[in-house]
């Protein structure tokens, strides 16, 4: 009988943990896909953060490290710089990577570290219930803007791509959004870039991934999506800010 | 014993790293131990090693927490304030069990206090910074060779025991010039780092680094376990200076730079007809008890001397364990006590009963 579809190699044979209509485990095989496809598993080594995935080194067959909240990037430094032969990923949330890990992306950046970051935007901080991330939208209600994000009290949100893109380190950078299929194939097209733009040794690359949170959010994974469509897409516009042409 | 060379304490440390095989540096600038940095990035590239000025001391902890885990012999150095930032590394990477080496030229504090040398860290060196029950190999050299000879078996003393190990100094040592004679080869131990994240190349199943068990049951075992090599540690690798201890009348503590004045005050009080012992503990943690214990009936007491409030004394206190008086003296802020000063305080305590 021909086989149509299978779980990739690189993803390990263990049941995740996330909540339902998360889109984390979507994220989690397309990054499993590309490490198939690119035949790099056997050289990979994957850094996880804090947060709802602290633990997605259980769930990829590759060597894996887990990181302080937001250092992921200076962790995947010392890997890379360890094994420059080696291919050198993050995977990191809003709050990890643009609020308490600002400093680290941002100079992993600089440097043009030649690793790359898959960076999920679900506007929340999932793992500790639902509080406000950097990514927040104006207006929007969590446990801790409980009467919406307010500029004048909150500031505004962080738009990670734009902020990256003018820095001559990062080479690849591009928004993709899991909130239906042609987007999702989309997104598995930008992360194969990202990491081969990373065996190329260009530089730094970076694709950010609008994501859903159905259980911070209070929505059903329907809705979830179609939220994300509506709300988020405004803020954070889809796209590649750099590196589209980049020969690899 | 093969090339002799007049050096500086901070060149010294960074000299001793590469001969130890050491071959990644990641540091932020702060004086007094700036020249490990000046050191490094002049030679790694010369030994196809890697330097990075990090972007801030908590980037390069972590940095240090990639590179070890990645298998590589790895060092940062700071001084007072940098330690205090990278401590959040140091429980993740004592949670991980990553060898690396730490070097902290002590500072003045608190807060921004100043450059001149003090040794107000050792609460926060063998007491545990961060968070979470854990234990640092803490080595306090007090002269430049044996900056050289400690900072290498700090790169061993890492690697057997998958510990963190600090060389714990003060501004006075990193910048001292003294002279150091180095070894035409180092001894440098070989262990199999297989836990290491190299990359499976498909021939093997994923290695993992972490510090996080969500489980109570699994993450006290994980506690068990480092408990286990802590005591194990305590067994084996406490080393201690014991100088004049037989037949004194009172024994000193000191460690580091305040040890040398020790020295210089013992031949002072010995012209007074006081005979005065000095212990020195050389690894701060494990604490070398015993030395303590040996010499607990000496007929006075022991004075502990230090560049702080009293924080040694404590442990000093501990060890001797009420069978005798324990005094201390220490001066702060940079100020260093003068050998008059610490006999005079001998003279004080020898004649107080």
């Amino acid at each position: 009988m021909a086989v149509v579809f299978k779980r990739p190699h690189a993803l390990r044979d263990v049941p995740m943990h996330y909540c339902p209509g998360c889109t984390h485990g979507i994220i989690h095989r397309l990054i499993a896909e590309v490490l198939d496809e690119l035949d790099i598993e056997g050289k990979t080594i994957g850094v996880s953060p804090v947060g709802c995935t602290y633990n997605n080194y259980e769930y990829f067959n590759c060597d894996m490290q887990q990181a302080a909240h937001g250092r992921a990037p200076a962790v995947a430094t010392g890997i890379k710089r360890v094994h420059p032969d080696k291919v050198v990923f993050t995977y990191q949330g809003d709050g990890d990577l643009a609020a308490i890990g600002t400093a680290e992306i941002v100079h992993a950046a600089t440097r043009g570290e030649k690793i790359t970051t898959i960076f999920v935007n679900n506007a929340i901080y999932g793992m500790t219930s639902g509080q406000m991330a950097p990514t927040t939208l104006i207006n929007q209600v969590t446990t801790t803007t409980p009467y919406g994000r307010k500029p004048e009290l909150h500031g505004y949100p962080i738009r990670v791509c734009e902020l990256l893109s003018t820095l001559d380190g990062a080479v690849f950078v591009e928004r993709v959004s899991m909130h239906d299929i042609k987007n999702i194939m989309n997104a598995k097209k930008a992360i194969k870039k990202a990491f081969q733009v990373q065996i190329a040794g260009k530089g730094f690359s970076i694709v950010e991934v609008l994501s859903t949170c159905p259980t911070n959010w209070g929505k059903s994974p329907d809705e979830a999506l179609k939220w994300l469509k509506d709300n988020m897409i405004p803020m954070y516009p889809l796209g590649n800010f750099k590196g589209k042409d980049l020969e690899v | 014993m093969g090339e002799k060379l007049l050096m500086k304490g901070n060149e010294v440390i960074a000299e001793a790293a590469l001969r130890a095989g050491c071959r990644c540096y990641f540091g932020y600038p702060i004086t007094p131990q700036t020249e490990i940095a000046h050191y490094l990035a002049k030679k790694m590239p010369q030994v196809g090693g890697t330097f990075i000025q990090a972007e801030s001391e908590i980037a390069a902890i972590n940095m240090v927490y990639g590179a070890a885990g990645a298998g590589a012999r790895v060092m940062t150095s700071s001084s007072s304030p940098g330690i205090s930032l990278k401590q959040e590394g140091i429980s993740y990477i004592s949670g991980a069990e990553l060898p690396a080496v730490i070097v902290n030229i002590v500072r003045c504090g608190p807060g921004l206090g100043g450059i001149l040398p003090a040794q107000c860290d050792y609460f926060q060196a063998v007491k545990g910074g961060g968070h979470g029950d854990y234990k640092m190999v803490v080595l306090a050299p007090s002269s430049v060779q044996e900056l050289y000879e400690l900072t290498v078996e700090a790169f061993n003393i890492a690697d057997r025991y998958r510990i963190l190990t600090m060389i714990m100094g003060d501004g006075i040592l990193g910048q001292m010039m003294e002279t150091v004679e180095f070894r035409d080869e180092e001894e440098i131990i070989k262990v199999d780092k297989d836990w290491a994240t190299t990359g499976t190349e498909m021939k093997r199943d994923h290695n993992t680094i972490t510090s996080i068990y969500i489980n109570p049951e699994v993450l006290e075992k994980h506690n068990q376990k480092l408990q286990a090599k802590y005591r194990k540690i305590e067994e084996n690798e406490v080393r201690v200076e014991t100088f004049n201890c037989d037949g004194a009348d009172i024994i000193v503590a000191a460690y580091g730079t305040v040890a040398r004045i020790i020295k210089n005050v013992i031949k002072m009080a010995e012209k007074e007809g006081i005979k005065v012992g000095l212990i020195r503990p050389i690894t701060l943690w494990p604490f070398p008890v015993a030395a303590f214990e040996k010499y607990s009936e000496v007929p006075k007491a022991f004075l502990s001397v230090e560049l702080n409030a009293g924080q040694m004394v404590e442990d000093v206190r501990l060890a001797v364990n009420g069978k005798r008086p324990v005094y201390f003296h220490g001066r702060m802020g940079g100020m260093l006590p003068t050998q008059k000063e610490i006999l005079d305080k001998i003279k004080e305590i020898v004649k107080g009963d």
